[in-house]
C-alpha cells in the first residue's frame, strides 16, 4: 500500500506523542510522504506541496491498533461487513483492525484469508488484518492450514467466540503457531461452567434469575493457556479479561517469563453487571460484564502493564436481534468509535492512565506484539496517524455511527476525547471536518 | 390501610415494591375474598376491560386463577397459548402485543419462559402488564398469595420464621417469596443443597440451611418448592430418590419439630419427591388455601392496576353480579 503520487501530509502544532520512541512534545510536527512517516518531533518547514492540516490543542499519535473485532464478512453482511467496519474502525481513530474469524463461512483457509484482504483493499478506509482459525470451522477438532493463512496475510490465530476446549489442542496449536511467529489468541470459557449463562454470576445474576457466567469459567482456561504456553514456549494471548483472578493469573505467568500477553476491552475497564438492571441487553456480551472489584482490579493492570493492549471486541448486532428478551439476545456490543472516549473518560481524566499510556495500549503494544506495522512515528515507519482532541465532551449517537451496529451500552453518554483525523498509508481516511461540512 | 399507596402502572415483581404497596394488595385482596363464596360469583368492577392472558409457557393454576380474577371482576378476556398463535410462526413477543393492543385492549397477563419478558413488555406497551411468571426472575402474584396466605394464619408477618426449600435456583416463586416476606418483617429461611441454592444467597440476607432438619427445627412455615424432573437430568442432583430421602418433606421429620409447622407449596406437587402425601395432605398444610387466595389475590392487583381506590375495594363486592 504505498501511494508514492500522494501529497505529503504535515500534520503541524499539536502534541506529538510517541510512546514507541518516549517522544512526549507540546507542540510539534508530523509529516508524511511516500506512505511514510518522515519526520515526528521539533516543527519542520512546509515543504511546497504539503496539505497542512492545524492539529493545535490537539494529540498526534501512532494510529491505534485494535486486536479484535468482528467485521461479519462473509456471512452477516446485513449488520457489518468489511468496509463499514473498516470506515468505523477509522472514524474511532483505529488506523488498522484485527478480524476475527468467526465469520459464516468461518476464516480457516488461505481462500477467505484473502478474500478479507481484497475486501479491505476496495474499502480503502484503516487496515484491515485477518485472523485465521487455529481450527477448521472453528470446530475445535483439527488444525487449519495456519502456513497457508500466514502467507496469504493472516497475523495470529483464534477461535475467537468459542475456547478451544481440547488442552491437547490447544498444545499444539502454541507448538505449530511458533515456525510463523504468531500469537495464538484463545477465548477463554469453559463451556460446562458457562453453558447457558447470560451475565455475570453473582448477587445481581440471582435477583434478575438469569443463568450466571461464573468468574471461574474464564480464569481456568486462562491458567491452562498460560500453563501450556509454558510447556511450548508458544506466544499465547487472552483475548478480553474481565476478571480479577484472572489479571492475577497473567501476572503470575509473566513473572515467571512465560510468553503471555493479554487484552482488556473498554467496556470491561467501564461498566459493571449494574448496567444489566433492566435486562438490558445492550450490556450483554462475552465474557460479561463483572463486578467494581473486577474493574478496578483490570483497571490497575492496564496501569501496570500486566495487561498489554485495549482491545474492542466491536461485535455489531442487527436491532431486532438485540431487540428481545434477554436470555435470546446476542453477545456484543459495538466498540470501535467509542473506544478511546470511554478510555479517556474512565482512565485518564480520573488520573488511572496518562495519554501517553493511552497511546501505548491503542497503538504501540498492539502493534507489537501482533507484529504489525505501524504503532509508532519513527521515521521510516508506515504513515499510520491518529489524531484527536484530548478532552472534547461529545454524547454518543448510535444512529450516527459509521459501523452498521448501533448496539452500544454508552448511547446517549457524554464522553469526552475525540478522534478529529485518521491518517493510513498517508492518506486521510477520516476527518471530522470534512465530515461535518458534508453533513 | 394502607396509607396513600400505589401501584403504579403494572406488577412485574416484588422486589421493587415498598411494604406499603405489598400490604395495600393483601388489604385490598382481603374483602375480595368472599365474592368467590357467593352463589353468583361476580361483581361489575371491570365491565368494559378487556385483559388479554398470553401464555408462553404451559400452566393450569396461574392461568385458570387469573381468568376466574377477570371473569368475577367483569372483565372481558382471551386467553392465548404460544402453541398454535402466531408466535409458534415466528413472531417476535413485541409484534404479538403491540397487535393485541392495536386492538385496544386494556391489560396484559404474561407468562414466559424468559427472565425479564414481562418487563420488557412493559417497557413496550402502554397496557398494564402483569407478571405471570418470567424464567427464573419472579412469579409476583404467586408471592403474594403465599403472603396472604401466610397472614391469614399468623395475623402479622413481622418476627415469622419461614423457610423456603428446594431448588431456589431455578424459582420465581422463591425470589418473589424473599423480597415479599423479608419486605413485611418476616425472618426467611432457605434450605436445599447448594447446587439448587445461588451461589450468592447470603447477600440477601436470609438464613440458610444445609439440612432440612435444622430448617424444620428452625421454622414456623415451610415453602415447600416443586423439584423439576430436568434438575436432575441437569445433573444438579444425583436421584429423586436421594433428594426425597435427604430433603424431602415427609411426616417423620414434622413430627421431631418443636411446633406445628405451616406447609405451603406452590404446586404441582411431585408427591413424594420433594413432598409426602401425608404432609401435603396433613392437617398443617394450606396448599389449598393458597390456591384460594390466588384468586383473591389476582382480583386485587387487576383492581389495583385498572385504577381503583384500595378504599373503594370494600364498596366493589358490594356490587351485584347479575347485571353484568
Amino acid at each position: 500500500m504505498s501511494a508514492p503520487d500522494r501529497r505529503p501530509i504535515l500534520l503541524t502544532g499539536g502534541r506529538v506523542l510517541d510512546p514507541s520512541q518516549r517522544l512526549d512534545l507540546a507542540a510539534g510536527d508530523v509529516l508524511l510522504a511516500d506512505g511514510k512517516i518522515q519526520h515526528a518531533g521539533d516543527r519542520v518547514g512546509r515543504p511546497d506541496d504539503a496539505e497542512v492540516i492545524d492539529c493545535a490543542g490537539l494529540v498526534v499519535s501512532p494510529g491505534f491498533v485494535d486486536v479484535h473485532c468482528h467485521l461479519r464478512e462473509p456471512g452477516r453482511e446485513d449488520v457489518e461487513t468489511i468496509a463499514t467496519g473498516a470506515r468505523a474502525a477509522a472514524a474511532g481513530g483505529f488506523t488498522a483492525v484485527c478480524a476475527m474469524p468467526n465469520t459464516d463461512p468461518v476464516t480457516d483457509n488461505q481462500a477467505a484469508v484473502g478474500f478479507i484482504i481484497a475486501q479491505a483493499k476496495r474499502a480503502a478506509a484503516s487496515r484491515v488484518y485477518p485472523i485465521g482459525a487455529i481450527t477448521l470451522g472453528q470446530k475445535g477438532e483439527s488444525l487449519a492450514e495456519f502456513g497457508e493463512m500466514v502467507g496469504a496475510g493472516a497475523v495470529a490465530v483464534s477461535d475467537d467466540g468459542k475456547p478451544v476446549v481440547s488442552s491437547q489442542l490447544m498444545r499444539t496449536a502454541l507448538e505449530y503457531a511458533r515456525a510463523f511467529g504468531i500469537p495464538v489468541a484463545d477465548h477463554c470459557e469453559d463451556p460446562t461452567l458457562a453453558l447457558g449463562g447470560a451475565m455475570n454470576e453473582g448477587v445481581m445474576s440471582m435477583k434478575l434469575g438469569l443463568k450466571g457466567i461464573p468468574a471461574e469459567a474464564e480464569e481456568i482456561m486462562a491458567i491452562r493457556d498460560i500453563l501450556l504456553a509454558r510447556r511450548t514456549g508458544g506466544h499465547i494471548h487472552l483475548c478480553h479479561m474481565s476478571t480479577k483472578g484472572s489479571v492475577e493469573l497473567i501476572r503470575w505467568g509473566k513473572e515467571r517469563g512465560i510468553r503471555v500477553t493479554a487484552e482488556v476491552c473498554p467496556h470491561h475497564l467501564s461498566l459493571t453487571e449494574e448496567s444489566v438492571a433492566g435486562y438490558n441487553t445492550n450490556a450483554k456480551m462475552n465474557p460479561p460484564l463483572r463486578t467494581a472489584e473486577d474493574v478496578e482490579a483490570l483497571q490497575q493492570a492496564v496501569r501496570d502493564g500486566t495487561i498489554d493492549v485495549v482491545a474492542t471486541d466491536h461485535a455489531p448486532h442487527h436491532y431486532d436481534e438485540k431487540e428481545r428478551e434477554f436470555a435470546d439476545a446476542p453477545n456484543g456490543i459495538v466498540g470501535l468509535e467509542t473506544a478511546l472516549a470511554v478510555l479517556v473518560t474512565w482512565l485518564v481524566e480520573p488520573g488511572i492512565l496518562t495519554y501517553a499510556q493511552l497511546v501505548d495500549k491503542m497503538a504501540c503494544a498492539p502493534a507489537r506484539i501482533f507484529n504489525l506495522p505501524g504503532g509508532t512515528l519513527a521515521r521510516g515507519a508506515v504513515a499510520d496517524v491518529t489524531v484527536f482532541d484530548p478532552t472534547r465532551a461529545w454524547t454518543v449517537d448510535a444512529a450516527g455511527f459509521r459501523s452498521k451496529g448501533r448496539n452500544t451500552p454508552y448511547a446517549g453518554q457524554t464522553l469526552r476525547g475525540k478522534t478529529v483525523c485518521t491518517v493510513v498509508d498517508g492518506r486521510v481516511v477520516y476527518r471530522e471536518a470534512t465530515e461535518a461540512a458534508r453533513a | 390501610m394502607s396509607g396513600r399507596a400505589r401501584l403504579g402502572k403494572d406488577l412485574l415483581a416484588l422486589e421493587p415494591l415498598t411494604a406499603d404497596q405489598i400490604r395495600l394488595v393483601l388489604d385490598t385482596a382481603e374483602p375480595l375474598k368472599e365474592i368467590s363464596e357467593r352463589a353468583i360469583k361476580k361483581v361489575p368492577t371491570l365491565r368494559g376491560q378487556t385483559v388479554v392472558n398470553l401464555f408462553f409457557e404451559a400452566s393450569t393454576r396461574t392461568r385458570v386463577s387469573f381468568e376466574f380474577a377477570e371473569k368475577r371482576m367483569s372483565a372481558d378476556t382471551v386467553s392465548i397459548a404460544s402453541a398454535g398463535s402466531s408466535v409458534s410462526k415466528g413472531e417476535t413477543l413485541v409484534d404479538t402485543a403491540r397487535n393485541l393492543e392495536a386492538m385496544r385492549i386494556d391489560m396484559v397477563v404474561i407468562r414466559h419462559g424468559s427472565s425479564g419478558a414481562a418487563q420488557f413488555l412493559a417497557e413496550r406497551i402502554q397496557s398494564n402488564v402483569i407478571n405471570a411468571g418470567d424464567g427464573t426472575h419472579e412469579h409476583p402474584t404467586q408471592g403474594l398469595l403465599d403472603l396472604l396466605t401466610l397472614r391469614d394464619r399468623f395475623k402479622t408477618l413481622e418476627g415469622r420464621r419461614v423457610c423456603i426449600v428446594g431448588d431456589v435456583l431455578h424459582s420465581r416463586v422463591a425470589r418473589s417469596n424473599i423480597w415479599g416476606l423479608k419486605k413485611l418483617g418476616a425472618q426467611v429461611g432457605v434450605c436445599g443443597p447448594r447446587s439448587l441454592l445461588p451461589n450468592a444467597i447470603d447477600e440477601l440476607g436470609v438464613e440458610v440451611f444445609d439440612r432440612v432438619e435444622a430448617a424444620i427445627e428452625w421454622a414456623e412455615a415451610l415453602n415447600v418448592l416443586r423439584l423439576q424432573l430436568e434438575r436432575m437430568q441437569a445433573g444438579y442432583i444425583p436421584s429423586l430418590r436421594e433428594y426425597n430421602r435427604v430433603f424431602g418433606i415427609t411426616r417423620e421429620r414434622l413430627e421431631r419439630a418443636p411446633r406445628d409447622i405451616l406447609i405451603l407449596h406452590p404446586g404441582p406437587m411431585n408427591r413424594g419427591v420433594e413432598i409426602d402425601s401425608d404432609v401435603a395432605d396433613g392437617p398443617h398444610s394450606v396448599i389449598l388455601d393458597q390456591v384460594t387466595n390466588g384468586v383473591a389475590v389476582r382480583m386485587a392487583v387487576l383492581y389495583l392496576l385498572a385504577g381503583g381506590a384500595p378504599e373503594l375495594a370494600e364498596a366493589a363486592k358490594k356490587g351485584r353480579g347479575g347485571d353484568a
